[in-house]
């Protein structure tokens, strides 16, 4: 057993259930002093309800969590903070209308004779922006930093109020891979100065390379902790699925090359991309890479016409209209955003309105909606995508993240498009959905469907795209095919090291 | 995956039930309960048909703010719309144009619902294309019909002159229709109307859609701008269907017609389960919180525990504590 002093927070069979459905069943977790570890699982698998439970967001609905060896029932909205438990939450935390500095004192504001001290406020700020690494204005305003940075701002406010315990749930989901690489050096100082991190991510090569022992939950249950020198991301990977893992990629089929045209990109310019051109033909897959910030989602946007643009999209030959969205989609194109619970989702309600919400024409007669039919395209759709959901009635913001993407997938493709633009399609997800979402894409593709993969991971794109483009700064640098597609090839793109002619 | 759905506890039928959607009828026959031992003349039918007759006017222009308030905005011009849109009737009326006194009231109704729905329109519009927050749009609304009102009445009251029009017109706000007073059927088969459209329509779920997240709303190809003009129209039609049933009670209009109209409509929405912030919307519910107000005003009356001036007290603590059992209620769910 471990020994009792060297933990500092602990839960002890911790079960909780939301609205009668159990999420987590007698759940052990142990944290050491100065530990890095790693919560493993797949979405769904009851990660966030423990995280929430750790942090006192959410009570038990039985067991008890302990704080240095002794029971407590931790204060609830983040007032576990002043007991030193900071969690950074994958929904983002700040206020938009505050600077960084007031975000970082919220709460805590230093004062002199009763006046706030702005002055020693923000050299402390700074202060703690450098060890990070990161060069973001102590002054800039929230709303005007990109999701990167704010994730940044985060963790230094995290980390700034000297937190025992920091519990981060997908912390590197927005970061740049040299913006992972400072926020890990910073954890490993603070490690040896005694804090202990609890690590949720999805990211089997940043687990492997900072944790010191890792928890895999299935299904609500505790499976296995154990130190990560002992564990390989293969075994994990097992353990997080209980099956065994064939190849994550299902093959690519490459169509011919003189398969006709399903769009062609001209010229096109949006906010600052500038000038992008590129072909799709049909049944064929082709990828978008680029360092976040790159100007992809800009560009699909424009493509789709949520935003306005120049130049010139033509799908099948006819040309769309700028900025007119529902006319693209009568036309066959669709764009499955990457922001699915601000902008792909009504949260607060059912499956079934979710479903339905850009394809009501095909329910209703006269304006009447038809319930039956609507619930018929449910029923299709939950088979399709393979959406498991315990309470068919339950409201979406309920369900996984694995369950949501599978559900938006599904919402996009009630119209049968022609093109789908895909953006992360696997963002916050687990494995065994991923494999299933490549899947879903590689039998569009083998129907004949143009795909358009957005994505910042970069086996994605390899593993399931013929041709990937490289965006930079708002241009399409290059556009890879066969063996150039490789990590270090589109790194080199990305990068700015190589630019096509 | 079948285990655990067979895992799965048997919920009962309570267990099913939205307590926000309940709570408002809860509420009511609470109230109806203690109505009843203040004094034993309030639960008569006469007492209650009269009730429910009274609360006539809010009810229609609170199941329009069902549909503002639903699509994430919020409509504070109504009172006022009452007053402008009843002044021109009345102004319409008296100016004799038809010489047939049938056919001058049917254009007038037929007026009144056009102006009403261009007042709505114009809220829309001053909202979605000028971009200003609706409450501001139609704080500045509120104002303007309302200074008109006065403008055309010269501070004083605008009366219908003719007799012979108010004999016409007396039926629809005093007459019955198998016993049943006419404003009441109206409000039924207005929120028979509503609550099709709401639920029972795409026009409803776009409503719904763009009040809870205007983003995925716009993202799914709805016409998030369209959408909410359309509801400020449908409040704006509401309002005008209250007025034709208020202009035949008094035959008259003043600078303070409807004043608080619209404190006491959202008021009402608010009670009957729809969220102020959008997204969620009962129209039934709306119904029975109108229902309620009235009737708070009417246990007062008979009571002599309160002096009845105090009713804007009460009736805005009600619309206080219906946000706080609203919160409540939806922290359990």
């Amino acid at each position: 057993m471990d020994d009792p002093q060297g933990i500092v927070l602990a839960a002890e069979r911790i079960s909780k259930a939301f609205a009668g459905v159990q999420v987590l069943f007698s759940v052990d977790f142990q944290l050491r002093r100065g530990e890095v570890h790693a919560l493993m699982g797949e979405n769904g698998a009851g990660k966030s309800t423990l995280v929430k439970i750790l942090s006192g967001f959410e009570q038990p609905t039985s067991g008890q969590v302990l704080l240095d060896g002794q029971p407590i029932k931790l204060p609830p909205d983040g007032r576990a903070e002043a007991l030193g438990i900071a969690i950074i939450h994958q929904e983002f935390n700040l206020a938009e209308h505050l600077t960084v500095t007031e975000s970082m004192y919220l709460g805590r504001e230093v004062t002199r004779w009763g006046v706030l001290d702005r002055k020693f406020m923000r050299a402390e700020t700074r202060k703690a922006l450098d060890q990070l690494g990161t060069s973001i204005d102590e002054n800039a305003l929230i709303s005007s930093l990109p999701v990167a940075a704010r994730q940044m701002v985060e963790i230094a406010k995290a980390i700034s109020r000297k937190a025992r315990v920091v519990i981060m749930d997908e912390p590197t989901a927005v970061l740049t891979r040299a913006e992972t690489d400072v926020l890990f050096n910073q954890i490993r100082r603070l490690k040896s100065e005694g804090t202990s991190f609890i690590f949720v991510s999805h990211k089997l090569d940043e687990v492997m390379a900072l944790s010191d022992r890792i928890t895999v939950l299935r299904d609500g249950q505790w499976i296995k902790t154990a130190p990560t020198t002992e564990m390989s991301g293969e075994r994990i990977a097992q353990l997080m699925v209980g099956r065994e893992l064939s190849s994550l990629f299902p093959g690519k089929v490459e169509p011919d090359v003189d398969e006709s045209i399903a769009l062609e990109v001209r010229g096109v310019s949006t906010g600052y991309v500038k000038n992008a051109s590129f072909k799709l033909r049909k049944g064929e897959v082709i990828g978008f890479a680029g360092l976040i910030g790159s100007g992809r989602t800009e560009l699909m946007e424009a493509v789709a016409g949520l935003r306005p643009r120049t130049g010139q999209v033509l799908l099948n030959g006819e040309a769309l209209a700028s900025g007119h969205l529902d006319q693209s989609m009568d036309k066959g194109l669709a764009y499955l955003t990457k922001d699915r619970k601000s902008k792909g989702l009504l949260l607060q309600s059912g499956m079934a309105a979710n479903l339905t919400l850009q394809s009501m024409f095909m329910h209703s007669r006269w304006g009447y909606l038809n319930p039956k039919s609507e619930a018929e395209a449910l029923e299709r759709a939950r088979r399709r995508f393979d959406i498991r959901v315990r309470d068919p009635r339950v409201v979406v913001g309920r369900m996984s993240g694995g369950n949501q993407q599978k559900l938006l997938l599904a919402k996009v493709m009630e119209r049968e498009p022609r093109v789908v633009i895909i953006d992360e399609p696997t963002r916050g997800i687990d494995v065994g959905t991923k494999q299933q979402i490549y899947n879903f894409i590689a039998a569009l593709a083998a129907e004949g469907c143009s795909i358009i993969v957005v994505s910042s991971e970069m086996p994605e794109v390899i593993g399931l795209c013929t041709r990937v483009a490289v965006m930079r700064e708002g241009r399409i640098v290059g556009m890879l095919e066969g063996d150039a597609i490789n990590e270090t090839e589109i790194m080199r793109y990305a990068a700015g090291l190589k630019t096509a002619a | 995956m079948t285990t655990a759905e067979e895992q799965l506890p048997k919920r009962g039928r309570f267990a099913d039930l939205d307590l926000r959607a309940v709570a408002p009828f809860a509420a009511l026959a609470l109230l109806l309960l203690l109505g009843a031992l203040v004094n034993p003349n309030f639960i008569s039918l006469a007492n209650l048909e009269n009730v429910a007759t009274r609360s006539a006017f809010i009810a229609l222009i609170a199941v329009g703010a069902t549909f503002v308030i639903s699509s994430g905005d919020l409509d504070l011009s109504v009172g006022s719309m009452v007053a402008f849109v009843a002044s021109l009737l009345i102004l319409f009326l008296n100016s004799g144009v038809i010489a047939n006194p049938v056919m001058l009231l049917c254009a007038g109704v037929v007026l009144t619902v056009v102006i009403g729905m261009l007042c709505g329109l114009a809220n829309g519009l001053i909202t979605t294309l000028g971009k200003i927050e609706p409450f501001i749009a139609t704080l500045g609304t509120m104002g303007i019909y309302r200074g008109l009102t006065t403008w055309l009445s010269q501070g004083g009251a605008i009366t219908l002159e003719s007799r012979e029009l108010q004999d016409l017109y007396r039926p629809v706000y005093f007459g019955q229709i198998l016993g049943i007073p006419v404003p009441i059927l109206v409000v039924l088969l207005v929120t028979g109307v509503a609550a099709f459209v709401l639920y029972r329509t795409s026009y409803g779920r776009h409503v719904v859609a763009v009040g809870s997240n205007r983003e995925v709303a716009r993202y799914s190809a709805i016409k998030v701008d369209r959408v909410r003009n359309v509801a400020f129209i449908i409040q704006g039609l509401c309002v005008a269907i209250a007025v034709l049933l208020y202009v035949p009670r008094l035959g008259s209009t003043s600078a303070t017609t409807g004043m608080l109209w619209e404190l006491q409509a959202i008021t009402a929405v608010v009670v009957g389960g729809t969220a102020l912030k959008g997204g969620a919307g009962r129209v039934w519910g709306t119904i029975c919180g109108a229902l309620i107000l009235e009737l708070v005003g009417n246990i007062m009356l008979l009571s002599n525990f309160i002096s009845e001036y105090l009713i804007g007290t009460i009736q805005g603590s009600i619309i206080i504590i219906a946000m706080l059992v609203q919160r409540s209620l939806a922290r359990k769910a």
